[in-house]
């Protein structure tokens, strides 16, 4: 039977690989183009909304509409780099203001529109659940656990195997080295904050699914990726999943034994502890420490 | 091949490069010598678009820091107006100084990088080439080049700029900080980059080490010329041996 440790222990790797796939889009565009990419909750809130008026206006099926949002929201992350970003690049200041202020628009344009209500559902991929260690979970939400995995090891394939990969990941460590080898610089970046962006729906299309997709949910999936990011430090793979993990198991517990409201304290807190205590992130100074001076 | 016309490079307050003018032929290796900030590679970085990006980058934000002007020629048409990536296309390539590699990346990694704008039946051929042109690469291939010595550090980095297949490469001060070993190791790697038929222009504070495979050499001051000739002639020079032959 499952007994509460089980359901701990289900709930919070469901809970960590729905914070990691929150993430995820911000922690690439950061990680490959130092960019940090402040409209990412927009973006997510925009792809929500996207879905749901291609399938309930365009009547596409759902999988049809989730395709043709992650295309076009990743279009909108190489635009916002185009027309924002671009501009004040190397400014880290200015361009956190302007992609924040492109993402407050986005969220804020779709409250005056009076996307408000509890209308805007999209639905999950397989009905019903299955017994894991003997506690109930939903395939929705197994589906985002594997999602969360397939994309995290894919990426990783991507950065390192592929000739695209590489030159983005050469840019983000010495940009006059990667210009010398003809690598453009503003194409790699715009193709960091599409490919961001593009990874910012794919978590919407699997996350909103378990719930409505509601205004706020936009800053809260801002205040979940750099929860994720300060947690696990820039850029590495490992990071991001330990931050994950480690953020997700104290959600679930303060969900049990302290009350279910309490998970932006949390995010909120490891975001303040950790950057007090280890600024570069948990496994963020073990990296420094390897490189030799 | 080259031909660099009149060349000015000024940043804000200082004259970096100031109506300079060379010319290397194909199939020559120049040489570039002056001492710490006489331009020399404020002209590298001018001629394989670098600055132009700077300038480029900092005029979008407003800065009005940086003039170029002069003109620069390759294979007769002028390339200063170009990007970096199309100077790379068109066979301008830049070996920065400093041995600059990327740390977290291993050794092959980087020389891959290098073969970014080729196919990649050239990128396997350009491996090989790196690693028979320097063989302690091969045994270096899987490390974090990070971790690497400066000696190894040069290897990787003249190699990376081997793998974008240039008709021209320019290095920018490959022996600094090098052993006599290791320097004639890169000096011997340049003789053979050059025996394959790459033109190269090479900078260096100290002309001694790289005297043997130049077959001219120009000597800057404050961005101008002030000397210009074959070795011999810059050997038979008083002012320049004692400046930067240390005799
Ligand atoms: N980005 C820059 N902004 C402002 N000044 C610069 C910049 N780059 C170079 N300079 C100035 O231009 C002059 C020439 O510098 P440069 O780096 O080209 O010299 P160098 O011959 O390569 O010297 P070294 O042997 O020390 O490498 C110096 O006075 C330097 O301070
Ligand atoms: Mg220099």
């Amino acid at each position: 039977m499952g007994g509460l440790l089980a359901s701990t222990l289900v709930y919070g790797l469901v809970s960590s690989a729905t914070l990691l796939l929150t993430a995820l889009g911000f922690s690439l565009t950061f990680g490959l183009s130092g960019v940090a990419n402040f409209a990412h909750g927009g973006l997510y809130l925009l792809s929500g909304f996207t879905a749901w008026l291609l399938m309930t206006h365009l009547h596409l099926p759902f999988l049809a509409a989730a395709a043709a949002t992650v295309v076009l929201v990743g279009l909108v992350g190489a635009l916002v780099y185009r027309v924002v970003v671009m501009p004040v690049r190397g400014i880290h200041l200015a361009e956190v203001i302007s992609t924040f202020a492109v993402g407050v628009a986005i969220i804020e344009l779709f409250r005056w529109l009076g996307f408000t209500t509890y209308d805007y559902v999209l639905p999950v991929l397989v009905e019903d659940g299955i017994d894991v260690l003997g506690v109930t979970v939903d395939w929705q939400r197994l589906i985002i656990v594997a999602v969360a995995l397939v994309l995290t090891l894919a990426l990783w394939a991507f950065t390192h195997w592929t000739k695209i990969g590489l030159a983005l990941r050469g840019m983000s460590q010495d940009e006059y080295t990667a210009l010398s080898v003809g690598i453009e610089s503003d194409w790699a970046a715009m193709l960091s904050l599409a490919l961001g962006a593009g990874l910012s729906a794919v978590a919407a299309m699997v996350l909103f699914p378990l719930g409505i997709i509601s205004i706020n949910s936009g800053y809260d999936a801002l205040l979940v990726a750099l929860a994720v990011t300060v947690l696990g430090g820039l850029e590495s793979t490992a990071g991001m999943i330990i931050g994950s993990l480690v953020l997700g198991f104290a959600v679930t517990l303060t969900g049990n034994y302290v009350g279910p409201r309490w998970g932006e304290v949390v995010y909120l807190g490891a975001i303040v502890v950790v950057l007090a205590v280890r600024p570069s992130g948990l496994l963020g100074k073990s990296k420094e420490l390897e490189e030799r001076v | 091949m080259l031909e660099v016309q009149n060349l000015l490079v000024f940043y804000e307050n200082a004259l970096a490069v100031n109506d300079l003018s060379l010319s290397v032929e194909e199939g020559e290796v120049v040489g570039v010598f002056g001492s710490n900030s006489a331009g020399k590679t404020t002209l590298l970085n001018t001629i394989a678009g670098l600055t132009l990006h700077l300038q480029n980058r900092e005029r979008r934000r407003g800065g009005m820091r940086i003039t170029l002007g002069g003109r620069i020629l390759f294979e007769g048409e002028p390339i200063e107006g170009l990007s970096p990536r199309a100077r790379v296309e068109r066979g301008v390539v830049l070996c920065r100084e400093r041995h600059p590699v990327l740390k977290d990346n291993t050794v092959e990694e980087n020389l891959r990088l290098g073969g970014y704008l080729r196919s990649r039946r050239e990128v396997k051929q350009g491996l090989e080439e790196a690693y028979a042109l320097f063989p302690p690469l091969l045994r270096l291939r899987r490390r974090k080049a990070g971790m690497l010595s400066g000696g190894e550090k040069e290897m990787v980095a003249i190699g990376t700029a081997l793998m974008a297949r240039p008709k021209l490469i320019l290095m920018d001060e490959p022996l600094l900080g090098l052993s006599p070993l290791m320097q004639s190791e890169v000096v011997r790697g340049a003789r053979e980059i050059s025996k394959k038929g790459v033109t190269v222009l090479i900078s260096e504070q100290y002309a001694r080490p790289v005297m043997p495979i130049i077959d001219r050499g120009y000597v800057i001051e404050n961005g101008s010329q002030v000397v210009a000739g074959t070795g011999k002639e810059l050997l038979e020079n008083p002012e320049v041996k004692s400046a930067y032959f240390g005799v």
